[in-house]
């Protein structure tokens, strides 16, 4: 049976976590906000260069050579996958869920004898990997020093990717990253950008009026497309930023609400041992008063 | 005069979307005008300055690096860099500035890369 002392110091000590994670619910829930904003804010840019690349590989001879990022190697045997975590923890299950699909994948390409090889960004996700696939890891990318992630970390990324891939060292190229849904629900999405895959074009779209390309056709889609591929890596980094604070603010809710549970149930405890060391002393008093 | 849909985006953020009279866009193979009807059209950029004509008014966008993508709905540039020409001062002057000045003076550089920041360094020589 602890006693008053030890219950009343457990309590001050639940109390002062209590703050702390009540604290850093409100830090996620303003950053939040903000990374929301920037996701937001990088949507138009996407869409639109979506369908621009889209438009301009419909109009592309079906069948003839496009450049490498579109068709492809032609082979499928070499994958790389990037791997994009937070860099700090104490976000719930965000980053063990995006490993937890990684290594799922890794595990399902090896036994269909392709090649993985991986590159990770953010701390998380490397520290976790490096574990189990320290030898297949051979890129590593941490934004520690950078406050918000912004366009030039996810180009430099990519260019990363582009010069791996003009060398021939992977056929196909995944990102990995929690999609934003939701405070309470993040869903990890493997993405393939190498390749890219632009969209469909719907039906009635495609007859609009053909386009005048200055200068040709193959320069313009040279130059966009390791753009697309910079957006869709600098995409998946702002949804993972949301997500991230996304799961932070509802892991430290969760920490706030078990606190106060513990909380109420020590005061229970105290109370109960108050009262019977009360009880104690006045059935001693009453016994002494007798005795006399 | 007739209006149509310009859009200025940038990875970031769109800086500008509604109806201009005419914009005048930095392209790679000389700087051309766009107005109400134009023909389908995609070019890339130079750096350069953007020009926007709205009701009389001239609004000036400095843009490096994409897309000018004309359309039956519109205009729509996609910069990889797009700064207002009020905020083109200070510390973002000079760190565009000291990027155009590296790439001329790199050796071995593609030369159309050279060309591009130096095209960068006369749009910025008058701020």
């Amino acid at each position: 049976m602890p006693s008053l002392k030890d219950l009343k110091n457990r309590i001050v000590s639940v109390k002062s976590t209590q703050k702390i994670t009540k604290a850093m619910q409100m830090v996620a829930a303003a950053k939040l906000r903000r990374a929301e904003d920037a996701a937001r804010a990088g949507r138009p840019y996407a869409e639109r260069i979506e369908t621009v690349l889209a438009n301009l590989a419909a109009g592309m001879t079906p069948g003839a050579p496009g450049p490498k990022l579109l068709t492809g190697t032609g082979e499928d045997k070499t994958h790389l996958l990037v791997v994009a975590t937070s860099e700090r923890g104490l976000c719930g299950g965000f980053n063990s869920s995006i490993v937890r699909l990684a290594r799922e994948t890794i595990v399902r390409m090896q036994s269909e004898g392709k090649t993985v090889k991986i590159m990770t960004v953010g701390k998380k996700g490397y520290e976790q990997l490096k574990r189990l696939y320290a030898d297949l890891i051979i890129e590593h990318t941490t934004f520690e020093n950078v406050k918000t992630v912004g366009f030039d970390q996810a180009s430099a990324i990519s260019e990363k990717l582009l010069e791996m891939y003009e060398d021939g060292a992977f056929d196909k190229a995944h990102i990995f990253f929690g999609e934003y849904q939701s405070v309470i629900s993040q869903v990890p999405t493997a993405l393939q950008i190498i390749p890219a895959q632009p969209p469909e074009v719907e039906g009635d779209e495609k007859i609009a009026a053909p386009y005048e390309y200055e200068p040709g056709e193959e320069e313009i889609l040279e130059t966009l497309l390791p753009r697309y591929v910079a957006v869709q890596v600098f995409r998946a980094l702002l949804e993972n930023a949301a997500s991230e604070q996304g799961a932070r603010m509802s892991a430290m809710d969760n920490a706030t609400r078990n606190a106060g549970d513990m909380i109420d149930k020590l005061n229970l405890q105290y109370n109960r041992a108050r009262q019977a060391q009360i009880t104690t002393e006045l059935v001693e008093i009453i016994a002494g008063a007798e005795s006399v | 005069m007739a209006q149509f849909a310009f859009s200025l985006v940038s990875p970031e953020r769109e800086l500008f979307s509604g109806d201009v009279d005419a914009v005048v866009v930095p392209g790679t193979e000389g700087t051309f005008e766009v107005r109400a009807g134009h023909a389908p059209l995609m070019a890339t950029l130079s750096p350069g300055l953007l020009e926007v004509h709205q009701g009389g008014e001239v609004t000036r966008t400095y843009v490096r690096g994409g897309f000018a993508d004309v359309g039956t709905s519109g205009l729509t540039v996609l910069a990889e860099k797009a700064i207002n020409e009020s905020d083109l001062q200070g510390d973002t002057l000079t760190s565009e500035r000291d990027e155009a000045q590296a790439t001329v003076d790199a050796e071995g550089e593609e030369p159309e890369k050279v060309l591009n920041a130096r095209r960068a360094l006369d749009s910025l020589a008058k701020y």
